[in-house]
Parts: C-alpha cells; sequence; structure tokens
C-alpha cells in the first residue's frame, strides 16, 4: 500500500480541457472520492489513474515513482491497481469462481493459494455458495460484489471505483454503500471512489474532493465540506442553500436588513467590500411569535410558500423590507400557516463565507 | 508479441522511479497494426492499383498509352456489350424486384401460413450456386431437349418450343433467382422495424388502410428496396456463372464474356483491365449512391423494436398468397434443382425419370475417377476455409483497433477492409492476374493466387461481422483484464476471443459458403492444375457431361447445405437473413 500523488495533473482533448491544475495526496489506506456533475473530469481523472487515458500535464506518482506524466505513462496493467467499472464488466465467460480469480493467476500464483485466497473474498462479499455460478444467472446486486471481489483479492496498490452503484436500484445502492465502506475498513486499501452522489460520497470517503469543469473546487473531510463549504458550487452541489450577498463596513458585516460583527463569523473573509455568505437551510429557525433577542439576528417577515415533504417542512421566508427570501427546513411538528407572519432567527456562527 | 505484453514483474509500481522505460510502456498493438496494414497492401491496395496502372500500360513497352482503351471501346461489339448488360441488369432488378417484395411483405407482415418455409426456400434460392441454376433451367427449357419443351411438343404436337432459356429473359431469370434474396432481405427487415403504431398513428389521424399503406408504410421501406436493387444490379452485371452458360447460345454478348475473350488467345491483360475500369466506376458510383440513400436522416430512424407489430389479417387471401411464394419457390429454387438432381441419378438425362434409368455411376466418376473434380472439391473447400479463416482473423484485427481506437490511422485500415466491396470479382481477378501472376511474384498457377484473391474478395463481409461482433463486447470487459495486470493481448484471448465465437462462427459461415463456390474470381486466376469446383462445372458444360455435371453439382449443393444447416444450429434461423452492409 502506497501513497497516491496527482501533481498538478490535466488533460485536454483537442481544444477542450477536460481535467485540469488537480491536485490530490492520498495517504496510504485512504479512501477519497472525487465527487461532481457529469463532465467535471472526475472520470477522466480517475481514467488517468487507471493508465487508460494519458495526461497532458502534471504528473501522477505511487509510492514516489512517477508512473504517468505527458512524455511517458505505464500502460495499466502494470500499475498493480485495480478497478471496478461502471458495468461491472463481469466477464461472462467465466464463473464467479474464474473472474475473481484470474487476476491472482495472472500473478502466477500456485493453485491452492488460488482457491483458498478466492474463497476468502468469496466469503467476505457473501458470495461463497455462488462460486461455480456464471454471471448470468447473478443478479445486479452479486454481480457488484463479484466485481468488488475480483478487484480487491489481488491486494491492489490503489483501488478505483467509476460510478460503481449507478446501475443498482435505490435499496441495493444504500446497502452497497456500508458494504463497500465495510470492506474498506477491513482491508485498508488506499481508494479513489467516483460518484455524482453525494450521500455514496460521504458515507464511504475519509476525504471528499469535489470537482467542477475540470478542477478541484476543495477537498475536505465530509462534515467540513458540509459545514464549511470554500465556494458557491460546493455550497449548492453538497445539500441545499442559502446565499446571502454582504458588505464589509469597518468591523461589521452588512447584509439587507441586518448586520452581523466580522469577528461573530467563522473563517476567513476573502478581500475585497462585497462578500457572499452561504447559510443552511437546516441551520435556520423559524418561529410564530417574536423570540427573545439575546446575540442572534431576529428578522421579521411572512411565510411565501410551504411544502411537506414528509421528514420535514420545507419553507420559504420572505423578510419584511424586501430583502431576498430564504429558504429553511423545519421539523414536521413545526407547523407555521402560508402567508402567516413569522420570525426567522439566524445563528451568526452558521454564516459561512464563501469565495 | 505475448511474451512483451504480459510479464507480471512490472507489477505494483516496479517501474524506475523517474523514467519509465520503453519496455514497460511499449504496446504490441502497434506491431499489429504495421502487420495488419502491409497484408492489406498486398491484398487490397496493390491488385487495384496495378489493376489501374495496367489498364494505362502498353503490353511491350511497358510506356504509358490510352491505346488499350482504344482498344476495348474501339469496337462497337465491345461497347454494345456494355450496354447490353447494363438492360440485362435493370432487367434483373424488375424481375427480382416482383419476386421478392411481396414475399417479403407476406412473412414479414402478415398471417400467411408457411411463413417459416418461404423464408427457408428464399434462402436456398440464394445460397445455390446460381451457375447450377443456370444447369438445371438448360435441362428445363433449352430448344431442344429440355423437359418443359418435350413435354409441351409431346402434348400439342407443336414444332416449335415453348420456352427458350438461351435467350435475354432466360439469362435475366437465372439471374434473378439467385440475386433476389438480397431484395428479400433487405425489405423484410425494413418491415420489421416498422413499429404498428407509426401506421396506428395516421389511422387515429383518419388515413385509411390504403392511404396509411401508400403514406406511411411504403415510404419507410421504400429505402431498403432501393438499397437492395442497387446491390442486386451490381451483382448481376458483374456475375460470370449464368452469361457464360447461356449468354453465347443467346447470342447476348456481355461484359463478363467480353473480359473473358480478351483473356483468352492471345492474352490481353492491358486490354481487358481497361475494359473493366467502366465497370468498377459503376459500381462506386452506385453503391456511393446506395449509402447516400440509406443513410438519410428519418429513414434510418426506423430502428426502435419497441412497439408491438401486428400482422395483418389476410382472411380468404392468405392461401393465393402462399401460393405465389410457392411459385415463386418453384422458380426460382424447387425446379431447376430437382431436375439438376434428378439428372445426376441418370444415365441420360434427356431419358427423364425411369428405374432403369437411374445410376450412381456419375457419383463415383466425379468422385473417385475424374482427372481433376476430386481434387477441385478438395480445392474449393480448402480455399473457402483459408478465406473464411484468414479473413476473419485479419478482420478481427482491423476492426478492433477501429473500435478500440488504439491508434492513429486505424479508419485508414477500415476502409481498405471494406474497399474490394465495391471491385467485381472478376475484376478483382484481373487486379490479382496484373499484380500477382507474371514474374516477379510469378504465381500463377498456385493455390496461393487463389487464396489472396478469395480472402480479398470476402474480406468485407469478415470486417462487417467482426465489427458488429467487437461493438457488442463493452470495452470495460477488457479494461478490467488490463488493470488486474493482464495485458492488451491477454484480454483478447481470455475475454474477447470467447465471447466472439457465436458471431466469429456466423462470420466464417457466412464467408465459406460463397467462397466454396466462387466462380468470378477464380475464372481468370485457375490454372491448368489447380481447379476449383465452379471452373471445374464449367468445363463439363463445354464438354456436354450435363449428366457428371449435375452429379458434381449435387455434391456441391449437399456440402453448402451442411454447412448452412449448421449455422442455422448454432446461430439461429436468420443467421443470413440479417444484413448489415
Amino acid at each position: 500500500m502506497t501513497d497516491l500523488t496527482l501533481r498538478d495533473l490535466g488533460r485536454r482533448f483537442g481544444s477542450f480541457e477536460a481535467v485540469r491544475d488537480v491536485n490530490l495526496e492520498l495517504k496510504s489506506g485512504e479512501f477519497v472520492s472525487l465527487l461532481g456533475p457529469s463532465g467535471c473530469g472526475k472520470t477522466t481523472t480517475l481514467r488517468m489513474i487507471a493508465g487508460f487515458i494519458e495526461p497532458t500535464a502534471g504528473t501522477i506518482e505511487l509510492g514516489g515513482k512517477v508512473i504517468a506524466s505527458p512524455s511517458a505513462s505505464l500502460p495499466p496493467e502494470k500499475r498493480g491497481m485495480s478497478m471496478i467499472f461502471q458495468s461491472y464488466a463481469i466477464w461472462p465467460n467465466m464463473t464467479v469462481f474464474e473472474n475473481v480469480a484470474f487476476g491472482l493467476k495472472l500473478r502466477k500464483l500456485g493453485r491452492d493459494e488460488v482457491r483458498k485466497r478466492v474463497g476468502e473474498i468469496l466469503e467476505i462479499v457473501q458470495l461463497g455458495e455462488l462460486a461455480d455460478r456464471y454471471p448470468a444467472e447473478l443478479s445486479g446486486g452479486q454481480q457488484q460484489r463479484v466485481a468488488l471481489a475480483r478487484a480487491v483479492v489481488i491486494r491492489p496498490a490503489v483501488l478505483l471505483l467509476d460510478e460503481p452503484l449507478s446501475n443498482l436500484d435505490a435499496n441495493l445502492r444504500e446497502e452497497m454503500r456500508f458494504e463497500i465502506r465495510r470492506m474498506h475498513d477491513e482491508l485498508k486499501i488506499t481508494t479513489v471512489y467516483v460518484t455524482h452522489d453525494q450521500s455514496e460520497a460521504m458515507v464511504t470517503s475519509d476525504r471528499i474532493a469535489v470537482m467542477n469543469r475540470g478542477r478541484i473546487e476543495q477537498i475536505d473531510r465530509p462534515v467540513d465540506l458540509y459545514m464549511r463549504p470554500r465556494t458557491r458550487f460546493v455550497a449548492s452541489f453538497i445539500g441545499r442553500t442559502n446565499f446571502l450577498e454582504a458588505k464589509r463596513d469597518g468591523d461589521r458585516l452588512v447584509f439587507d436588513g441586518f448586520s452581523v460583527p466580522l469577528a461573530a463569523v467563522p473563517g476567513p473573509l476573502p478581500n475585497g467590500g462585497a462578500v457572499t455568505v452561504s447559510v443552511r437551510p437546516h441551520a435556520l429557525d423559524l418561529s410564530a411569535q417574536r423570540p427573545a433577542g439575546g446575540d442572534r439576528i431576529v428578522l421579521e417577515g411572512r411565510i411565501a410558500r410551504r411544502a411537506f415533504l414528509g421528514d420535514s417542512w420545507n419553507y420559504v421566508f420572505a423578510p419584511a423590507g424586501g430583502a431576498a427570501a430564504l429558504t429553511v427546513t423545519a421539523a414536521p411538528n413545526k407547523v407555521l400557516d402560508d402567508s402567516a407572519a413569522a420570525w426567522l432567527t439566524i445563528d451568526p456562527t452558521q454564516l459561512v463565507p464563501i469565495a | 508479441m505475448t511474451s512483451l505484453s504480459s510479464s507480471p514483474d512490472g507489477l505494483a509500481g516496479g517501474a524506475p522511479s523517474t523514467r519509465i522505460s520503453w519496455a514497460s510502456r511499449f504496446q504490441p498493438a502497434s506491431l499489429l497494426w504495421l502487420a495488419l496494414a502491409v497484408i492489406l497492401v498486398v491484398l487490397v491496395v496493390a491488385p487495384i492499383s496495378q489493376l489501374v496502372i495496367t489498364s494505362f500500360t502498353h503490353p511491350e513497352t511497358g510506356a504509358f498509352t490510352l491505346q488499350n482503351y482504344v482498344e476495348a471501346y474501339g469496337r462497337p461489339r465491345h461497347v454494345m456489350a456494355l450496354f447490353n448488360t447494363l438492360k440485362m441488369g435493370a432487367a434483373t432488378v424488375v424481375l427480382s424486384l416482383i419476386f421478392a417484395v411481396p414475399v417479403a411483405w407476406a412473412c414479414a407482415r402478415t398471417d400467411m401460413p408457411g411463413r417459416t418455409f418461404a423464408r427457408l426456400a428464399m434462402l436456398g434460392a440464394f445460397i445455390t450456386p446460381p451457375y447450377l441454376g443456370a444447369v438445371g433451367w438448360i435441362l428445363l427449357a433449352g430448344p431442344n431437349a429440355g423437359w418443359i419443351n418435350r413435354m409441351w411438343v409431346e402434348l400439342t404436337g407443336a414444332t416449335e418450343p415453348l420456352v427458350n432459356i438461351f435467350s435475354f429473359w432466360g439469362i435475366v431469370l437465372v439471374m434473378a433467382s439467385n440475386t433476389f434474396f438480397l431484395i428479400f432481405v433487405f425489405t423484410t427487415t425494413a418491415f420489421e422495424m416498422i413499429n404498428s403504431e407509426m401506421e396506428d398513428a395516421a389511422n387515429i389521424l383518419g388515413a385509411g388502410t390504403w392511404k396509411t399503406a401508400a403514406k406511411i408504410t411504403f415510404p419507410l421501406i421504400m429505402p431498403a428496396i432501393l438499397g437492395g436493387a442497387l446491390l442486386t444490379f451490381l451483382i448481376s452485371i458483374a456475375l460470370f456463372g449464368v452469361p457464360a452458360l447461356l449468354s453465347i447460345p443467346a447470342r447476348y454478348p456481355v461484359v463478363v464474356m467480353q473480359l473473358s475473350e480478351f483473356f483468352g488467345f492471345p492474352l490481353q491483360v492491358e486490354v481487358a483491365a481497361a475494359y473493366s475500369i467502366p465497370l468498377l466506376l459503376i459500381t462506386v458510383a452506385l453503391l456511393g449512391l446506395q449509402r447516400l440513400i440509406l443513410s438519410r436522416r428519418g429513414y434510418t430512424a426506423v430502428s426502435g423494436k419497441g412497439g408491438e407489430r401486428r400482422l395483418v389479417k389476410l382472411g380468404k387471401w392468405r392461401w393465393p398468397m402462399f401460393g405465389y411464394v410457392l411459385l415463386v419457390a418453384s422458380v426460382t429454387l424447387v425446379l431447376p434443382f430437382f431436375v439438376l438432381i434428378l439428372a445426376a441419378f441418370s444415365k441420360v438425362w434427356t431419358s427423364g425419370f425411369a428405374l432403369d434409368n437411374l445410376t450412381l455411376r456419375n457419383f463415383i466418376y466425379v468422385l473417385f475417377e475424374h482427372s481433376t473434380s476430386q481434387k477441385a472439391l478438395i480445392a474449393s473447400v480448402s480455399l473457402g476455409a483459408v478465406a473464411a479463416t484468414v479473413g476473419i482473423l485479419l478482420a478481427l484485427g482491423v476492426a478492433y483497433i477501429v473500435q478500440r481506437k488504439l491508434l492513429p490511422g486505424a479508419g485508414v485500415l477500415a476502409f481498405l477492409c471494406l474497399a474490394p466491396f465495391v471491385i467485381p470479382g472478376i475484376v478483382l481477378a484481373i487486379g490479382f492476374y496484373a499484380a500477382y501472376a507474371l514474374p516477379p511474384v510469378a504465381l500463377y498457377g498456385t493455390y496461393t493466387l487463389l487464396a489472396l484473391a478469395f480472402i480479398t474478395r470476402f474480406l468485407p463481409i469478415a470486417f462487417s461481422a467482426s465489427a458488429a461482433g467487437i461493438r457488442s463486447i463493452h470495452p470495460e470487459m477488457e479494461e478490467a483484464v488490463r488493470s488486474l495486470g493482464g495485458g492488451r493481448l491477454t484480454a483478447v484471448r481470455r475475454v474477447v476471443a470467447p465471447l466472439l465465437q457465436r458471431t466469429l462462427a456466423g462470420g466464417w459461415l457466412l464467408i465459406f459458403v460463397p467462397a466454396a463456390q466462387e466462380l468470378s474470381t477464380a475464372i481468370f486466376l485457375v490454372g491448368p492444375t489447380t481447379r476449383v469446383v465452379s471452373v471445374v462445372l464449367l468445363d463439363m458444360s463445354e464438354e456436354g457431361r450435363l449428366e457428371l455435371l449435375a452429379a458434381l453439382g449435387t455434391v456441391l449443393l449437399v456440402i453448402i447445405v451442411a454447412v448452412v444447416a449448421l449455422g442455422i444450429r448454432i446461430m439461429g434461423r436468420d443467421f443470413m437473413l440479417r444484413r448489415e452492409l
């Protein structure tokens, strides 16, 4: 198990820059997700790590050795990694056992060793009984497990996963997320996981790299990504959010209708006068009566729109005086009438300035 | 190459730290590309360019000249042969349409009884060699001894024959019997693609049955019919076997016969090359036109088999429709091949069916005693097998490189694989003769020359079969091999090849069946000791030994039918009934 380092990695296709200036360091045994919308360059990045695409800029290093650069690139079969594909790519002409044993046989392991290791891994993915089945006789979830077993049985230096759950139905997908994480906890293989599904990334990853338009916007632990998004894109891609525009005025941050001391707002403030702040709908509190003040900010207004979503209420709060409306998420038992007067409480520490 | 690709010691960061050695970056695919390119130059580029060069070369001095063209087209007789050929092709198309379209409609869209029988009969008419069909029709409708005419004379006391196969329409009938199958396949496929909901949509907007047929159904299958018609035209103008048997007694000179005259004594290869160029140009132009028709947007959107296809209820017309199918099947398959097989078992074919006329003597003679026929049979089967095997392997390599976008310039290889499609077999033979028959290569009179020409001739079929096969395999299947440490060749050997088995077996048979009976390409390339079945059959007809011809033809038929039956067994009934080209 080795460190994986991407340094200023870039890839052009003609005049289109699919990936640029990607810097990422994975410690041995770390699980990192590349998360972003389709076309953000995450799969291209993964395929460069795998060796199916050669970079046009920067380098990829594995254990301190350069394995890919624009001038030379090691073919995928010599990188000692393994990959799980979106289509699973289970070979239909081989049984489950043969599929999983394939990589071991390529490494010229003895017959008994192959049998032992395949047996072990099939137990881990709970496919022990199905070793002699052909892929066509398996369900989607079972095929997914075969792909997983086949990839990890060779104890790869790095495990790469390309949207492995996108072809499964919702329940199975949820189950497999935990399965993948459990497997990682057990085997501690350095892992890069590509997905466009934020909850998938949240459940599985140690850190998440959010990608947009070929660049990494932010790399952080899942909770920090949610609590402290650094860019507008990250704030809106991870969960839902409200954006508020503010101006710096001395030691205060002035919003439309209220202001807070700079010191109350966490994190470094961007330079310049104008500041955008993200505040999550969950971090806002609505009430039907004017709440007691304290050092919190209280805005008066009314409910402009509401929708009941089952596990929560979704309110749109329109502040008096015509400032921009805010979305608020509230518990199901917090019922406020449509068009009723309401008061919104904002905790300044929940205001996150973004770039 | 295998050892270079899959050495396991480069695993897990085994590369040098700063630079990656050439050896570990090496991809055997590049060597393969080079090898394929060289082979395709030998098979395709050299013969075609030699054909064109030869047509401009003075036979003695070797200087550039236009004299060959003057020689080829200077005489009215030669020009007339060209126009005769075009007229014959057009008539063949018309007759093929009359045969094919109603049957295709009945098979695909109606509840006519015996639809599977109909499809098999059409297939039978296609896989049987056209020159054997011609012989069958000579037995049936030769002006003096033909069965139909003798019966007619006996019944009516007439002095003139009723029908004469040695005529323009005789040639056209035998041609169409073989070529109408293409229109049938194209049209059937198009009919099957039409979703009934498209017609329902017209109905609900107020169009009646006939209006719907005219405005919706027919326009949808029109491109398929046109495409099939163009191919039929091209195949019939280049077909050698039928004119070789019928056109001289019919006094109807055509291009292929004229070419064979140039190839006789004195041998005038240069003039033959010049004479064949217009045939080549017509083919290129019409195939271009066909592509244009078939690729027009909106027509190709006849895809999506999604919706249900309802069969038209023919009611009281069910049996008359089946009667028509029987008529077509009789004319194109049953009658000529029945009399052919009967003749094969007869001492004297003109005596007709009688117990004391039955014999196995003809078979014993052609199989064991005749000087060339046994050898020719083996040669034909071997050449078919070689052409199919080599063609498929070659095409597979190219298709793989193209589909996986392995190397720049792969498109050129694909183009070369498909290029022989526009070259009529007989023209290809002239190209091969010009390129390889004479010193310094001096392959004339060898099986190698025949094998090379056959491989080239059927390379397009091999390529479309291979490309379709590879397209059906998800690239991730191979990437999974590579990510586990296997090289590209390992991926091909362990995953791609096993998955392609069925497709490739089908492609192999699709080549073997026509290659084992190929005549047009063989006729100028066989030597005195390297004859193939088709050529021996023609020799026998020139010697007038029709019983022996029938026996040898029957043996060939048995082989072909057995191979096709095997194909149907492996691939299902429709394996020859689908067309990509």
